[in-house]
């Protein structure tokens, strides 16, 4: 039995069971230890699951697209790119655990003309390779997407260093750089469609391959850049993104019941920021809260808070995330719940704030 | 488009002086410039561009070109010249080098300079832009040769290193990688601050078909680049040139305190002398 495999028969204690608890990178299962189940891989249902569409999305548009080509830094089967160098195989790279090498040589197969999606851990793509990212992509302009996937903390029991959340700081504060996080695999697709038309360097910020549907149909309509709004109110707004998408909806939900209505605003586009829909929630609502998973320094509160700073706006603000620390050990849900990145604790944090507001 | 190249040996070193020339009057412009590790890649820089490179400057987009990636960005000041005397822009244009706007950095940069294949500056990654460039070739199906100069300082750079091991990995035979081995960076020799050698046998370790060559006999560069193994070869080239640095100006010659410096008027008449006599011995 593996480290990763004896560590996951520990009772875990308040923490969310079922396939949260399952590894993201040992294959070794025994049938004991994860008994299949019919029309799953790995024990867990293929349909909505982000990271394990990107190489068969790829591998679509690849076929009409000549420019694209994939690579991975020995994580082809936790990233299914995999999925991409079965159907493309001269048009897949896998560089080993070389990052850095990794996304430099990306950005000389797009200075030939081509289109490079390189996929790793967030953490090793923004963080150890993020000058290869500035100096290398963004700078001279190439077309190269850095598809960072399992980020935030949704790496649970890995550690730290195998999370990121410094990340949309990092990468926020690069010039030319569009930074957009997807919130489930619907708007991966659309992602990666769009991402066609984009000139430069995109990092996609991903989850960990489960994040639950939040749009039923692969937005036809998404442009980066654009937010959307998936649920109306007044009482206050939540800005939020990627993984913290649903449990935001989630928690807009449970707050109706106690009759608040919150307006959700998905900012899938971190840069360039939609400034539209911020200066709408802070006129037509009664205070914003954002929500990310990700360290309150730097990314998503800290462009909404600019914003409302740049426009003289005294607009009660709550930036909700991880709070300039690094996270616990503990299996992804358990994180959550530990850190109100679940509904339950972003629900009342937005009450907090509508109590404390006015 | 096939354009006139040269092997002679007089030719290219009437265009490595015009190098150092330039080079010189650059450095003047900006107050301050990397002459020595530049004098030392003349030679190499007179032989790719006027020898070696399947280039056309009046197509500097040309995706079949060849590639060179200077991974040493700071010799660019004796790049851009080159550059200009080809065609690819106006030679007056330089004379705005490194002034509010220019095109012309300490740097290069690809998107403001027609000729320069890829930006650079931060040592270490040129390599693998290499590799990307030569994979993209074959992923297109051009025949094009990619060429990176590294400095030796430079193969410090852990970088280099997964590069190195990619190239062979993927079998990139177009792949020419040119050190430029004049023994110093900038805070010695390189084999007291961070030792470098044996270059030749970690690379052939790496899977590399090395040739060491003098990096100041232009009859042994173009002999290097006639004797390159095929592109289809599946073996990466590496030329190691062993160079001086600050070549061509003795009181530069292996002194680390010329890797950035400035002449002042009498000595750069002094020194524009010494290039022109040297030459003409």
């Amino acid at each position: 039995m593996t480290r990763e495999a004896a560590s996951k028969e520990l009772p875990s204690k308040g923490a969310a069971g079922g396939s949260d608890e399952q590894s993201d990178l040992f294959r070794g299962v025994s049938q004991s230890a994860a008994p299949a189940k019919a029309g799953t891989v790995k024990g867990i249902t293929t349909k909505s699951i982000p990271a394990f569409v990107a190489g068969e999305e790829l591998a679509d548009l690849a076929d009409t697209d000549a420019r694209i080509v994939a690579m991975t830094a020995d994580l082809a089967s936790a990233n299914r790119l995999a999925d991409f160098g079965t159907r493309h195989p001269a048009r897949f790279f896998d560089l080993g655990i070389a990052e850095k090498n990794m996304i430099t040589v990306a950005a000389g197969l797009a200075a030939t003309g081509l289109m490079p999606f390189a996929g790793t851990f967030a953490s090793f793509a923004a963080l150890l390779g993020f000058e290869q990212i500035r100096t290398d992509c963004a700078y001279p302009g190439m077309p190269v997407r850095i598809l960072a996937h399992h980020a935030g903390m949704s790496m649970g029991f890995y550690g730290t260093s195998h999370h990121a959340l410094e990340d949309l700081a990092a990468m926020r504060a690069v010039a030319g750089l569009t930074v957009a996080c997807a919130a489930d695999a619907n708007q991966l697709r659309a992602m990666l469609r769009a991402s066609l038309g984009v000139p430069g360097a995109i990092y996609l910020r991903l989850g960990r391959g489960r994040d639950p549907e939040v749009y039923p149909v692969v937005p036809a309509d998404l442009q980066f850049g654009q937010a959307v709004e998936l649920r109306a109110g007044t009482d206050a707004t939540i800005i939020t993104t990627g993984s913290q998408v649903h449990p935001s909806l989630a928690a807009a939900t449970a707050l109706a019941a106690d009759g608040y209505q919150v307006r959700v605003v998905d900012m899938h586009t971190i840069k360039p920021l939609d400034v539209g829909s911020i200066l709408a929630a802070a006129s037509e609502t009664g205070g914003i809260v954002t929500v990310e998973e990700h360290n309150v320094i730097g990314g998503l509160g800290s462009a909404v808070a600019e914003v409302l700073a740049d426009h003289r706006l005294a607009v009660p603000l709550r930036r909700h995330g991880v709070n300039d620390e690094y996270v616990l050990v503990g299996p992804p849900a358990a994180l959550y719940a530990h850190y109100r990145l679940d509904p339950a604790g972003i629900a009342a944090v937005v009450k907090e704030q509508l109590l404390t507001a006015s | 488009m096939e354009r006139t190249t040269t092997s002679d040996p007089r030719t290219l070193a009437d265009r490595a002086l015009f190098v150092r020339l330039e080079t010189l009057r650059l450095t003047r412009i900006a107050g301050a410039g990397h002459y020595s590790g530049t004098f030392s890649a003349a030679e190499l820089f007179a032989a790719l561009y006027y020898h070696q490179l399947r280039i056309d400057p009046a197509r500097p987009g040309w995706p079949d070109r060849d590639r060179f990636v200077l991974s040493k960005g700071h010799a660019a000041i004796g790049l851009y010249p080159v550059l200009a005397d080809l065609g690819y822009f106006d030679p007056a244009l330089l004379d705005s080098y490194t002034r509010l706007g220019s095109p012309f950095g300490d740097h290069p940069d690809m998107r403001k300079v027609p000729g320069i294949d890829f930006s650079s500056g931060s040592l270490g990654h040129g390599l693998s832009i290499g590799v990307g460039m030569a994979l993209g070739g074959r992923v297109q199906g051009r025949d094009f040769r990619v060429y990176v100069m590294v400095g030796d300082g430079e193969l410090a750079e852990g970088q280099i290193w997964e590069a190195a091991m990619a190239a062979s990995h993927f079998r990139l035979g177009s792949l020419v990688c040119i050190v430029d081995r004049n023994q110093l960076c900038i805070d010695g020799r390189t084999e007291d601050v961070m030792a470098v050698e044996p270059i030749g046998d970690r690379f052939a370790a790496f899977g590399w078909q090395v040739r060491r060559i003098d990096g100041h006999d232009l009859g042994a560069i173009v002999a290097a680049f006639d004797g390159l193994a095929p592109a289809d070869s599946g073996v990466p080239q590496l030329i190691i040139a062993d160079t001086v640095k600050g070549k061509g100006v003795r009181r530069m010659e292996l002194d680390v305190n010329w890797h950035v410096g400035n002449l002042g008027p009498e000595d750069y008449e002094a020194v524009r002398a010494e290039l022109m006599a040297g030459a003409a011995r």
